[in-house]
């Protein structure tokens, strides 16, 4: 065993982590599979609860990543390990074969800010990567939205998504509809592929309410004179400063909270859309037309963590999302010798707990490394 | 006109874009704290009137900013003004005003 | 509206249906509400070169008391494995149902018998022991609507009509309207699914008309069996399909497509009772909008006589529509029967505009 690590993943997990080992004198090779790292981070504009850039906490993540060697653009084709060595093979994207499946989707880089990456020159088409310990931080794909048919979205034309809405967001253009008008009335729709059997996808993702939130709040700084509602099953402000972001919404804002879930929309002749859904509270059904609607999608395992989760025969949960050791005291280990979990690949995560995994991931790679038992066994 | 022996049956949805939310407008004027309702239902399960009659509280200011306050004119005068409402509320919202609010609504509007 | 998002899902809801020789069983009520209907089927598969068997002693399904809740799941299935004895003794494997419900029956059965091989066995039990007979379940199951799917460039190269207007050059406005028990049980036993179900669609495309997605297009017509079935409820049926008129009004329908036995029933009839009961009107001019089958829209575009379909029978006159697709009737025959005799005139409705 020696001190060399390869980190799988570059969204802000994997460069947490990579920065971390790294700054402890650990080699680090880090591979991603698009041309830039940031994964979803580089594409999202502001962060809740503090409204903070998020190109600020990636800036963050790539400061002392200096020393790591980054290999953008690569897919993995093979994972083999020999005593206490892996041997990691990669082609170059473009050239065939990859890990992701059919579930994956490409996702668009931004070009107003692109993420600076220390980049290797280009790699040759097949390479090997050797390491001592691998880390697996493949992430999450944000829940194809047009599952769920009857909400209408790729086929109603003002029906957009929350990674759409941020993408306008960071554009810095002003969010309007289709037709090219300030939306009046804009609708977002909680809950879209999270807690919905239907769809294969029993669990909550979490951090979909209070983005819900945010972004009405950016939409009504944006447009103080239009009405925004939320259409909620629960709204789960489980972390710190969230019910106070939910009550700044409400009382300074003024945006509404309807208690029923969507149930189908439709189109009027105008392009506008028509919901429908039960007011819970007041037990009725209830009809109304927006010029916007925002699906707030949620996550999903990504395509990058279910190919590599087969090639390691990782523990899948019944939600498809990869099973830690142990969820209180063993979350980073993968119940592999030497292979470690950190981020969304272990499910629904905020940026903030991202980081903090990440860095756990990375003290208990430098533990193992070191010869500190990291396990109970 | 027929009778067939059978009639159309009036829609039970709420229309909000047809909604009437001149209540809405003025009792918000007048007490903005209900805004903030959570919908969680404490007052309701407090409520002095809720016991012995179908008045809720919760309701009746959720229809109103639904735009369908007609329900609320008959249910309001079950109100004893007892203020346990108030109390109890996690978010703050001035019932007690609220009452005097939607009474002052139905004033003024009808 | 993007279209091209309506085709990803109709790519992805593809079904197998037969091409020939296919063992058809009736519906119990369409022979009455739409008595042309589906003679017009089989006369349609004979001009296409299709061989359909029918044997005349199949019975109902018996969905129509299962659903009214008179009729248990297990004497159903009974009733099921028998028209599917009846498939297997005259040689053949695909199995067409000219009912929706029936349609969702036959489904929903060899769904259970899927999932349930125990239930399946005691059926075969019970149809052993009722009738001595034995039964292959179908290679192939289809709604008479999916094969007239398959076959819709088949009848529009052989037709001698289109769904344009014939004055204005524009194709004509067309709701699809599809019975609930078609796709809404089983999405991937639908053409298309259960939220952009394709299968009139695809027909109303094919044959030059122009579909109307409107707000209620998914909403039921309203027949829900009990809900029709008594009385005291049928306010209920006419407010539902009331809801589905006054949504699709805004944009000028000239035609309502269905494939159902209840859908059109209901789309039709009510409009006349809903005039009668507020004076309303839902087409152009105080007309109401023609509603139709698809085995009659097939046959008009395939240019038989319209009084041969039973379009005489329909609450709302057809003939605006006839005129703009330029089909030519003879109004002094509509009333007459097979052999010429005069079968009588229905009174004009005081609002429903009546030829």
């Amino acid at each position: 065993m020696d001190n060399t690590v390869i980190v799988i993943g570059g969204g802000i997990s994997g460069l947490t982590a990579a920065g971390m080992l790294a700054q402890q004198g650990l080699d680090v090779t880090l591979l991603e599979k698009e041309n830039e790292t940031g994964g979803h981070l580089a594409r999202w504009d502001r962060l809740f609860p503090d409204r903070k850039k998020a190109s600020e906490v990636l800036d963050f993540a790539m400061e002392g990543l200096n020393k790591v060697k980054i290999v953008t653009g690569v897919a993995i084709t093979g994972i083999s390990r020999q005593d206490h060595e892996f041997t990691v093979s990669t082609n170059l994207r473009d050239s065939g074969y990859g890990m992701q499946d059919a579930g994956y989707q490409s996702p668009v880089p931004s070009p107003q800010s692109p993420v600076p990456s220390t980049q290797s020159p280009v790699p040759s088409p097949q390479s090997q990567y050797t390491a001592s310990a691998l880390l697996v931080a493949t992430g999450f794909d944000l829940f194809e939205a047009r599952k769920k048919e009857e909400y209408g979205y790729g086929i109603y034309n003002n029906v957009i998504t929350s990674a759409d809405l941020e993408e306008q967001f960071k554009s810095g253009r002003k969010v309007l509809t289709s037709e090219g008008k300030t939306p009046g009335r804009i609708g977002f729709i909680h809950c879209v592929g999270s807690r919905d059997e239907k769809v294969g996808n029993l669990y909550c993702s979490k951090i979909c309410c209070v983005t819900g939130v945010k972004q009405a709040i950016e939409l009504k700084e944006m447009f103080p004179e239009s009405e925004v509602f939320n259409f909620y099953m629960d709204l789960r402000m489980f972390d710190r400063h969230f019910e106070e972001l939910y009550y700044e919404a409400q009382q300074k804002w003024g945006v509404s909270f309807i208690r029923g879930r969507l149930s189908e929309c439709s189109e009027n002749p105008d392009g506008s859309i028509i919901l429908k859904t039960e007011d819970t509270l007041t037990g009725k059904p209830l009809k109304m037309t927006v010029d916007l609607l925002v699906l707030l999608s949620g996550f999903v395992p990504s395509g990058g963590t279910r190919g590599i989760s087969k090639m390691l025969g990782l523990q899948e949960g019944t939600d498809g999302f990869i099973n830690s050791a142990d969820q209180h005291s063993q979350n980073n280990l993968s119940g592999i010798e030497g292979v470690f979990l950190a981020g969304a690949i272990k499910g629904p995560i905020s940026v903030s707990e991202s980081v903090a995994d990440a860095r756990a991931a990375a003290a208990q790679i430098a533990c193992y490394l070191s010869s500190f038992k990291v396990t109970n066994d | 006109m027929i009778d067939f022996g059978y009639t159309l049956t009036r829609d039970r949805q709420l229309d909000y874009d047809r909604g009437d939310f001149r209540y809405l407008k003025l009792v918000k004027s007048l007490e903005p704290s209900m805004d903030l309702c959570i919908g969680c239902g404490s007052c309701t399960a407090t409520c002095s009137a809720a016991g012995f009659t179908n008045f809720n509280i919760r309701r009746l200011h959720t229809v109103i900013r639904r735009g369908d306050p007609e329900s609320i004119k008959a249910e309001l005068k079950k109100c004893m003004f007892c203020g346990k409402c108030q109390l109890v509320c996690p978010r703050g919202v001035n019932l007690r005003n609220l009452i005097l609010a939607m009474n002052r609504a139905i004033e003024i509007l009808g | 509206m993007k279209p091209e998002g309506k085709r990803q899902i109709w790519d992805e809801y593809q079904k197998d249906i037969a091409d020939d020789n296919y063992f058809y069983v009736r519906s119990c009520v369409r022979q009455n509400f739409f008595p042309g209907a589906e003679k017009t089927f089989l006369r349609y598969m004979k001009q296409l070169g299709r061989n359909v068997f029918e044997n005349p002693s199949h019975t109902t399904c018996s969905g129509i008391g299962y659903h009214s809740d008179i009729v248990p799941f297990e004497t159903a299935m009974t009733m099921v494995a028998r028209q599917f004895a009846l498939m297997t003794e005259a040689g053949y494997e695909n199995f067409v149902t000219s009912c929706i419900t029936s349609f969702g029956l036959y489904t929903e059965i060899l769904e259970t018998w899927e999932h349930f091989p125990k239930v399946e066995e005691q059926t075969r039990v019970h149809l052993r022991n009722a009738t001595g007979r034995e039964f292959l379940k179908p290679k192939n199951l289809a709604h008479a609507s999916d094969v007239t799917f398959k076959l819709r460039k088949e009848i529009a190269d052989a037709g001698r009509y289109r769904l344009v207007n014939q004055d204005t050059g524009e194709p004509i406005r067309v709701v699809e309207h599809i019975g609930c028990h078609y796709s809404r049980m089983f999405p991937n036993k639908g053409v298309g699914g259960a939220e952009y179900p394709y299968v009139l669609v695809g027909m109303i495309e094919e044959w030059g008309g122009e579909v109307i997605d409107y707000p209620e297009r998914r909403h039921c017509c309203g027949f829900g069996f009990r809900q029709y079935l008594v009385k005291a409820n049928r306010g209920y049926s006419v407010s539902a399909s009331k809801k589905k008129f006054d949504s699709m009004k805004p944009y000028k329908p000239e035609l309502i497509l269905t494939n159902c036995p209840g859908c059109p029933m209901f789309l039709d009839r009510w409009q006349y009772a809903i005039s009668e009961m507020e004076g309303t009107t839902y087409g152009e001019n105080g007309q109401g909008i023609p509603v139709m089958t698809y085995e009659e829209l097939a046959g008009l575009i395939l240019g038989y006589d319209p009084w041969d379909l039973g379009l005489q029978v329909h609450q709302v006159p057809v003939e605006p529509l006839l005129e703009k697709m330029g089909i030519p009737y003879d109004p002094e025959k509509k009333f007459l029967d097979i052999d010429g005799n005069f079968i009588g005139k229905p009174k004009s409705p005081s609002f429903l505009k009546f030829y």
